[in-house]
């Protein structure tokens, strides 16, 4: 939780410093509870958050009409609202704006970015990795991190680890535009699914991740079916829109649904992975932390309770709200 | 779409299913015995490409099966015997 606090105080100077705008806009979370055990939960989540720094209350259902009228607090009769836990520094921004600030933020300090690659081996000399086998051909290093999403395991198999780590397939869809404004982000801790609206007016829409691992990016009726079905209980006037898009992605969930950051045991390999659905938030004191890491070669206090050592030594986080908020 | 044919009811939708997770095995080259627990109870294949694994039939005749699903595509491309040797 500190360490996702302290990535949240990196995003807010983060847009001047590489000089670029990524709509970073800070709107409000709130997570629905429709049963006493959810509420109870909603009512750690906020005091873990408030000893962490992190401003969250809990507010009454009226509290919630007030911040999103459109709610429908009976839940289509099926889910009634009996509060909620919520966080007012809640923040978006757009993905692809920040992965392009970081690229060429990286570029103009004299690092390259080489696209279109593909990682096809690791270099080891001995029991060390040496460098990254590519299909560019061999790239040297004294340090090779990394530092991919979803496709981990098959990398990490090249250095002869395995890793507790499952890739999931995440789907999510946008509907057109809605002409009127909608407060803030909507989770649901009974029917795991969120919705916001975009810059452009659109209502985006995801829920969790698909039950069986998977690497393809194929997107499913079903899913549209069942998040469509659960989120109009809540939000009655998403029935009148239509989908416009649908995409899927690929994430890598791990055991304890916390990321896994440091040394894998294999001499000058090392990884960042298992940032499931929220590794977004973390973007940059992963980096600052991981850059620490490999400068001083140990782990920095932050990140410290997050390395792969954790599962043998059974001290595996207990920490899967933390990826909620935010 | 996901579709599964189960010995006993035939064709089905995913959804009539629980996953089960992947074969579990240890690493080749881990000798010590408390090692090999760790690596058992935590750590996966988690294979791109085909990969052996259990399925429970949820919503139809409640028994387990074990095939093979292609993880690239997310489509089963065999079904080993019900009951038979458990992959690997």
């Amino acid at each position: 939780m500190r360490f996702y606090q302290h990535s949240l105080e990196l995003y807010q100077t983060l847009e001047e410093e590489l000089d670029s705008w990524f709509m970073h806009e800070t709107k409000g979370l709130m997570w629905l509870a429709h049963t006493e055990t959810q509420m109870r939960a909603e009512r750690a989540r906020s005091l873990l958050n408030l000893a962490c720094g992190a401003e969250t209350v809990m507010i009454t259902p009226q509290e919630a009409k007030a911040l999103c009228p459109q709610l429908d607090l009976s839940g289509g009769g099926r889910y009634p609202v009996l509060g909620a836990s919520y966080h007012p520094a809640a923040a978006t921004a757009r993905h692809d704006r920040v992965v392009w600030a970081y690229a060429q933020g990286a570029m103009r300090r004299g690092v390259h970015v080489v696209q279109h690659t593909r990682v096809t081996g690791l270099v080891r000399d001995g029991e060390r990795v040496t460098g990254v086998e590519t299909s560019a051909g061999r790239i040297s290093a004294s340090v090779v991190l990394s530092a991919v999403g979803g496709s981990v395991s098959t990398v990490a198999a090249h250095a002869g680890v395995r890793l507790p780590i499952r890739t999931h397939p995440l789907q999510a869809f946008v509907t057109n535009g809605y002409d009127f404004p909608f407060a803030g982000i909507v989770s649901d801790t009974e029917l795991l699914c969120y919705v916001s609206q975009t810059e452009r007016g659109q209502m985006l829409i995801g829920a969790e991740y698909d039950a069986q691992p998977s690497y393809s990016l194929r997107s499913s009726f079903s899913f549209l079916q069942s998040s469509a079905a659960k989120i109009t209980h809540l939000l009655p006037f998403l029935r009148d829109l239509r989908i416009l898009r649908q995409w899927t992605g690929i994430c890598d969930i791990s055991a304890d649904f916390s990321p896994i950051m440091g040394h894998t045991g294999v001499d000058g390999f090392l990884v960042t992975t298992g940032w499931g659905t929220w590794g977004f938030k973390a973007i940059p004191a992963g980096g600052e932390q991981m850059a620490q890491l490999i400068a001083t070669g140990r782990a920095p206090a932050l990140i410290e309770p997050f390395g792969l050592e954790r599962f043998a030594s059974d001290q595996t986080m207990a920490d899967p709200g933390s990826t909620g908020t935010h | 779409m996901l579709w599964i044919t189960c010995p006993t009811c035939g064709r089905r939708p995913v959804e009539e299913y629980s996953f089960g997770g992947e074969l579990r095995g240890v690493r080749e080259g881990i000798t010590d015995p408390i090692a090999r627990d760790i690596d058992y109870a935590w750590m996966y294949d988690n294979i791109e490409g085909v990969t052996v694994e259990r399925w429970f039939h949820r919503a139809g005749c409640r028994r387990w099966l074990t095939l093979r699903r292609d993880t690239t595509t997310d489509s089963v491309v065999a079904y080993p015997l019900p009951g038979g040797p458990r992959g690997r």
